[in-house]
């Protein structure tokens, strides 16, 4: 449950780098998402004719803060997300370095705690720093999206112990996996991993065919939360046979 | 045949264009162009002829027709034919691959040898030996005086003739969007490219078009924003930052321009000929103008003849 919203697909998609809004609008009904991703900072109020293509295709619009660098830039974009889509929804980015694009950890649980207060639902994108996850739950933050690898690198899950960590460290805490994807194998196995969801972006709109590739994480994603609630076997250092060796028929 | 007055509204590169080739065809044209007209994205453009270069994003459409576009040009305003260059920096190569995957009519080139100044600063690059590039300011301006010369009116005030609207936004198709974009031109003595150069970057992509006497315009950003207000700082520092990039004689270039401008686009980003209410529209050029206004010219030219071939019957 993310603030209360059961999703059934659990993909969700960004609309920027896109060849077209008709090629977006091929992938995410491709995707399956029913969550997408705008950001807003560069786009401003006057990206209304990019918005209602948006709205049109009928999906939970998630707005983020994308670009932001201070707090005071994420929470006027959030009050300007709530206004132009009326949804108190808001994906918070506050970027702490223009190389890695990395979360400023500091600065995002000021811009949470603010947001917070002010009835917003926040998802931060964050680390897998477990007291940074702690302190933004403290803040009234309901969910948590830490990053796989930095945002557009398509690296996969560049930590993947500390993703362990931090799913064991916040069962109750719906976890979704935001930024760094390349590959459906990589959102596969986050949600082999348990996570509730995947949010990418660059790995889909930049491939050469974006509304096959939305299909291929579609299948990914489910197949990878299939295999999560379906109890994956442990691994094992020595081979297992899966028929036993003894009680075989002695055909000599 | 009939051949009645033709009013083609608008006069940047879409109107010219086609005011052109039905002049050039026979037709009467005139070309309504109000004096406070708002100043066509055609005066922002890049003057790239490049249909295999923009067939990374756009559709194969673009691609086809492109092609046909720099032997149409060739024959109305001088046209420089001498290639793009695509090059990336050496930790985002793996940009110039995926770059080569997703289109054709290239070569693997040194750039060195293709651009000496760029010797050393880049390992690998893409050439795409057919593609050619034209200045958009001076090819408006002589499409301009091809018509005066033809005796086309060009003039304000009431259309007499039968529409074709290539007046972008102010045409007002349903379904068009303006997408913003900013552009730098700049003089830098110090730089000599003898072709188009774009560089690849995940974040700050930018192409550097070189123009007469050192002057180079590197453009251009792609806002879904409607608003056609001054560069932001953000957009010429990534712009600047990119051509630096690419050669360090930029660092002391001069800043002669900052540019803005609104693209027309439909959702498919295809520009096209659309006959609606009784008139044709020949609109959404977006990053297209100067390559795919050639094609849309004739096919609107096309599409008047065939009508005056079926009234005629």
């Amino acid at each position: 449950m993310f603030y209360g919203t059961d999703l059934s697909s659990r993909l969700m998609l960004g609309t920027a780098q896109y060849p077209s809004p008709q090629v977006l609008s091929q992938a995410i009904a491709a995707s399956g998402a029913e969550v997408i991703t705008v950001s807003l900072r560069r786009e401003g109020r006057e990206g209304g004719a990019f918005r209602d293509i948006l709205k049109a295709a009928g999906r939970r619009i998630l707005p983020n803060t994308a670009g932001c660098h201070s707090v005071k830039e994420a929470v006027t974009t959030a009050h300007m997300a709530r206004e132009l889509f009326g949804t108190p929804w808001i994906k918070l980015e506050v970027i702490g370095h223009a190389d890695t694009l990395q979360p400023d950890p500091f600065a995002l649980l000021e811009a949470a705690r603010i947001l917070c207060g002010e009835g917003f639902e926040v998802f931060p994108y964050t680390t897998e720093d477990l007291v940074l996850g702690e302190r933004l739950i403290e803040a009234g933050c309901r969910v948590l999206m830490p990053w796989g690898a930095p945002i557009g690198s398509g690296q996969g899950l560049r930590n993947i112990e500390g993703l362990r960590s931090m799913r064991a460290h916040f069962p109750g805490i719906p976890l979704v996996i935001d930024a760094g994807i390349g590959a459906p194998s990589q959102a596969a196995l986050a949600m082999e991993m348990g996570y509730d969801a995947v949010l990418l972006n660059t790995a889909v709109a930049r491939a050469l065919d974006p509304a096959a590739m939305a299909r291929a994480f579609a299948d990914a994603v489910a197949a990878g939360r299939a295999a999560h609630r379906a109890g994956l076997m442990p691994r094992r250092d020595m081979a297992a046979a899966s028929t036993p060796v003894f009680g075989m028929a002695d055909l000599a | 045949m009939r051949r009645d007055l033709i009013s083609v509204l608008g006069a940047g590169v879409a109107g010219l264009c086609t005011a052109t080739e039905l002049a050039g065809r026979g037709h009467r044209v005139e070309l309504i162009a109000p004096p406070g007209a708002p100043c066509p994205a055609s005066h922002f453009a890049g003057g790239m002829l490049a249909p295999f270069c923009e067939g990374e994003a756009a559709p194969p459409e673009v691609v086809e027709a492109g092609q046909q576009a720099a032997d149409w040009w060739a024959a109305h305003v001088p046209v420089t034919r001498r290639g793009t260059l695509v090059v990336a920096p050496p930790r985002d190569a793996p940009e110039l691959d995926r770059f080569a995957r997703a289109t054709g009519g290239h070569e693997p080139a040194d750039p060195g040898t293709l651009e000496p100044e760029l010797a050393g600063r880049f390992a690998r690059g893409l050439f795409y030996a057919e593609e050619a590039h034209l200045d958009p300011r001076d090819a408006l301006r002589r499409l301009r005086a091809g018509l005066e010369r033809r005796g086309v009116a060009i003039r304000d005030g009431a259309p007499q003739g039968r529409i074709v609207d290539c007046r972008g936004l102010g045409g007002r198709v349903p379904g068009l969007r303006a997408v913003r974009g900013e552009m730098l031109i700049v003089a830098a003595p110090e730089v000599t490219l003898g072709r188009p150069v774009r560089l690849l970057h995940p974040r700050f992509p930018c192409y550097i078009v070189p123009r007469a006497d050192h002057l180079f315009m590197i453009g251009a950003t792609m806002v879904e924003r409607d608003d056609a207000g001054p560069v932001t700082a953000r957009a010429a520092m990534e712009l600047l930052s990119a051509a630096w990039t690419v050669h360090p004689g930029f660092a002391e270039a001069r800043i002669l321009e900052l540019g803005a401008g609104l693209r027309p686009a439909f959702a498919d980003n295809l520009p096209a000929v659309i006959r609606r209410d009784g008139a044709l529209h020949v609109n959404g050029m977006y990053r297209h103008g100067f390559l795919m206004a050639p094609a849309l010219a004739r096919k609107a030219a096309e599409m008047i003849e065939t009508e005056e071939t079926i009234h005629a019957d």
